[in-house]
C-alpha cells in the first residue's frame, strides 16, 4: 500500500520534535479531517536571503500525513523561503516514491503548514522593525 | 511472532473444514450438483449434507436455507428482493434499519432510497444498543422491511433481536400487512444464540469467513412462504433464489464450520477472559484510552479503543511493522475517508474516531498473544505520540466490570 520511502519516514522520522524559540511556526489541518500538523522554522538572513536554517514538525495523522511532514522538514532544509514557498504538494508526493490516491490530499498538510510558518515569520519580522 | 488480532475481519480456515472441502476440490467428487448422473449426484450429497447441518443450527428446515457468495450477496438479495414487490405501488415503501449496519446492508438500503424508498435510520444508544421502542415508534402502514444487524461489527453491541421480532410480529398482525424483518447475523453466528424461531426474523445472513469457514461462501435464511425475489438469475439453482452452479466445496466447508461452533461452545469462556484481559491490560499500560461501548450485552471477541493524541491507522501500521494485525475506524483506512459509522452513532467526535482501534479474537488467539501485544501496544501509542507531540497524561481511572 506504501512505498517503501514513505514507510521508512513513518517509522523514523528524522525531524519531530520542537524547536526552542523558533522564528515561526505554523499551523495545518483539523481535528475533523483527522491530520494536524505543526512546522517549527528556523530562519537566518544572509546577505538580505532568509534561509531556512532548521525545520522541526510535530504531527497527528496517518503514515502519510508522518511521512509527508518529514520529507517536507527534508526537501525546505536550507532553502530560501521563496525557494522553500515554490515547492508544490506533488513534488513532496514524488520523494516519497507516490503515496496511495487517497492519500494525495495529505501532502498539502505540510505545504499549508510551511506558508503558515513563513506567514508568522514575517509578521514576526514586520513587529520587530 | 506473528499476532493475529483481526477475527472480525476474517478466519483462518479450521483444519476441519478443510478436509471437508478437501475431496470436492482435488478432483475426487467434481460433479455438478444439478447433474441427474452419479457424479452430479455426490456433490449434490454434499449441498444437501450441509444445508442440512445449518438448518439444523438454526432451528429452521433445509429449504429454509440459501446458499450465496457472501454474505454481501444475501444481505443485498433479501434486501432488495424483499422489497422489489413494493416498488411498483403508489405508497411508496417504508423501510428501517440502524445508523450502524454494515455496509452491505446500508448501501442497498441508500441505493432503494435513492430511487424513491422512504427510510428510517434508527440511532443508537451511546451504549450502542439500538431501543426497542425507538423501532415500535419509527413502524408505520407503509413498512415493509426492518433490518437490523444482531452484533455490531465494529464494538460489538449485541442487539435485542428477539425483543424487537416480536414487536415487528404484533404491528404486522395488527395492520394486517406483513412487515419483513431481517437480521445481519454475521458476527454473532459463532458467539450466540441463532434460533430463528427465538429471534422471530424473517430473514438472517450468515458468511463463511468469520467462522473459520472460507471466504466466498454465505447464505441466508428465508423463512417458509416469505416472498422474496432472486438478484441473480439464471439455471434456477438454490429454488430459484440464487442462479449459478453451486460452490461445492464451500457450501461443504461452510457446513462443516457451522458444525463447529455448535461443538466449540466452551472455548467462549476462554475468548471472554482474553477479552477482559486485553481491556484492563490497556487501560492499564496506556494512559488516555478509551474504551467504546460496555462490556455488558456486548460479543466476547471484539473490543474498540480510543486513544488520544494518536490515529489509528498509524497505529494499526505501527503495529503491523511489529507483527501485530488490528483494524481501525478511522476515516483515514477507509476507501471512502469517512469515519466508523458506528462510533459516530455512539456519539463519538472526530478526535476520538480517529484515535480508534478495533482488536477482535477468537479461538486461536493465546494468553501469550495477548501479553505480547500488552507489551508492545505501549510502546507503539508513546512513540506516536512523541511525533504528534501530544504529552499524556496519568493514567484514567480503571473501568469496573458489569
Amino acid at each position: 500500500m506504501y512505498s517503501e520511502k514513505v514507510i521508512q519516514h513513518f517509522t523514523k522520522p528524522k525531524n519531530m520534535g520542537n524547536i526552542k524559540n523558533p522564528d515561526g511556526i505554523g499551523r495545518a489541518g483539523n481535528p475533523v479531517c483527522g491530520d494536524i500538523m505543526e512546522l517549527f522554522v528556523k530562519i537566518k538572513t544572509d546577505k538580505k536571503k532568509d534561509i531556512i536554517k532548521d525545520l522541526k514538525f510535530q504531527t497527528l495523522g496517518c503514515a502519510a500525513a508522518i511521512s509527508t511532514s518529514d520529507v517536507a522538514c527534508e526537501i525546505l532544509k536550507g532553502k530560501t523561503v521563496e525557494q522553500a514557498l515554490k515547492i508544490k504538494a506533488k513534488d513532496i508526493v514524488k520523494e516519497l516514491g507516490g503515496l496511495p490516491p487517497a492519500k494525495i490530499h495529505c501532502s498539502l498538510l505540510a505545504i499549508e503548514a510551511l506558508q503558515a510558518a513563513i506567514k508568522n515569520y514575517q509578521k514576526k519580522k514586520e513587529n520587530k522593525k | 511472532m506473528k499476532i493475529y488480532l483481526d477475527y472480525a475481519s476474517t478466519s483462518p480456515v479450521d483444519q476441519k473444514v478443510f478436509f471437508a472441502m478437501k475431496p470436492y476440490l482435488n478432483g475426487q467428487f467434481f460433479g455438478n450438483p444439478s447433474s441427474f448422473h452419479l457424479f452430479g449426484q455426490e456433490a449434490k450429497k454434499a449441498i444437501d449434507d450441509s444445508r442440512e447441518k445449518i438448518a439444523d443450527f438454526f432451528g429452521c428446515v433445509p429449504e429454509e436455507i440459501t446458499f450465496t457468495g457472501s454474505a454481501t450477496e444475501a444481505n443485498n438479495t433479501v434486501i432488495f428482493g424483499s422489497v422489489k414487490p413494493f416498488t411498483h405501488l403508489s405508497l411508496k415503501p417504508h423501510l428501517i434499519t440502524t445508523a450502524f449496519e454494515h455496509k452491505s446492508v446500508f448501501m442497498p438500503y441508500k441505493e432503494l432510497e435513492s430511487i424513491g424508498a422512504e427510510v428510517t435510520y434508527l440511532p443508537t444508544t451511546k451504549e450502542g444498543f439500538v431501543k426497542v421502542l425507538d423501532v415500535k415508534k419509527a413502524l408505520k402502514k407503509n413498512t415493509v422491511l426492518v433490518s437490523i444487524m444482531y452484533a455490531n461489527n465494529e464494538i460489538g453491541a449485541i442487539q435485542p433481536i428477539a425483543e424487537i421480532g416480536k414487536i415487528i410480529k404484533s404491528a404486522s398482525q395488527k395492520q394486517k400487512s406483513k412487515i419483513y424483518f431481517h437480521t445481519d447475523a454475521v458476527q454473532a453466528v459463532q458467539y450466540l444464540d441463532c434460533n430463528v424461531k427465538g429471534l422471530g426474523v424473517d430473514f438472517l445472513t450468515f458468511s463463511g469467513h468469520k467462522i473459520y469457514g472460507p471466504k466466498g461462501i454465505g447464505g441466508f435464511y428465508k423463512r417458509k412462504g416469505v416472498p422474496l425475489f432472486p438478484l441473480i438469475y439464471g439455471g434456477g439453482q438454490e429454488r430459484n433464489l440464487r442462479a449459478g452452479t453451486e460452490n461445492v466445496s464451500f457450501i461443504a466447508g461452510l457446513g462443516e464450520a457451522i458444525s463447529q461452533v455448535a461443538q466449540n461452545k466452551q472455548k467462549i469462556v476462554q475468548i471472554r477472559s482474553l477479552k477482559q484481559r486485553l481491556i484492563s491490560g490497556i487501560i492499564k499500560v496506556v494512559p488516555e484510552s478509551k474504551l467504546n461501548g460496555v462490556i455488558k450485552n456486548y460479543l466476547p471477541n471484539i473490543i474498540n479503543f480510543s486513544f488520544k493524541g494518536v490515529e489509528g491507522e498509524a497505529i494499526g501500521l505501527a503495529l503491523s511493522q511489529q507483527g501485530i494485525a488490528v483494524s481501525t475506524g478511522s476515516a483515514c483506512e477507509a476507501q471512502d475517508l469517512k469515519p466508523s459509522r458506528s462510533l459516530v452513532a455512539l456519539g463519538l467526535g472526530p478526535e476520538d474516531t480517529h484515535g480508534s482501534i478495533r482488536i477482535s479474537i477468537g479461538k486461536f488467539t493465546t494468553e501469550k498473544e495477548v501479553d505480547k501485544f500488552l507489551k508492545v501496544f505501549p510502546i507503539v501509542i508513546a512513540r506516536l505520540r512523541k511525533i504528534s507531540g501530544h504529552k499524556a497524561t496519568k493514567n484514567r481511572k480503571l473501568i469496573t466490570y458489569n
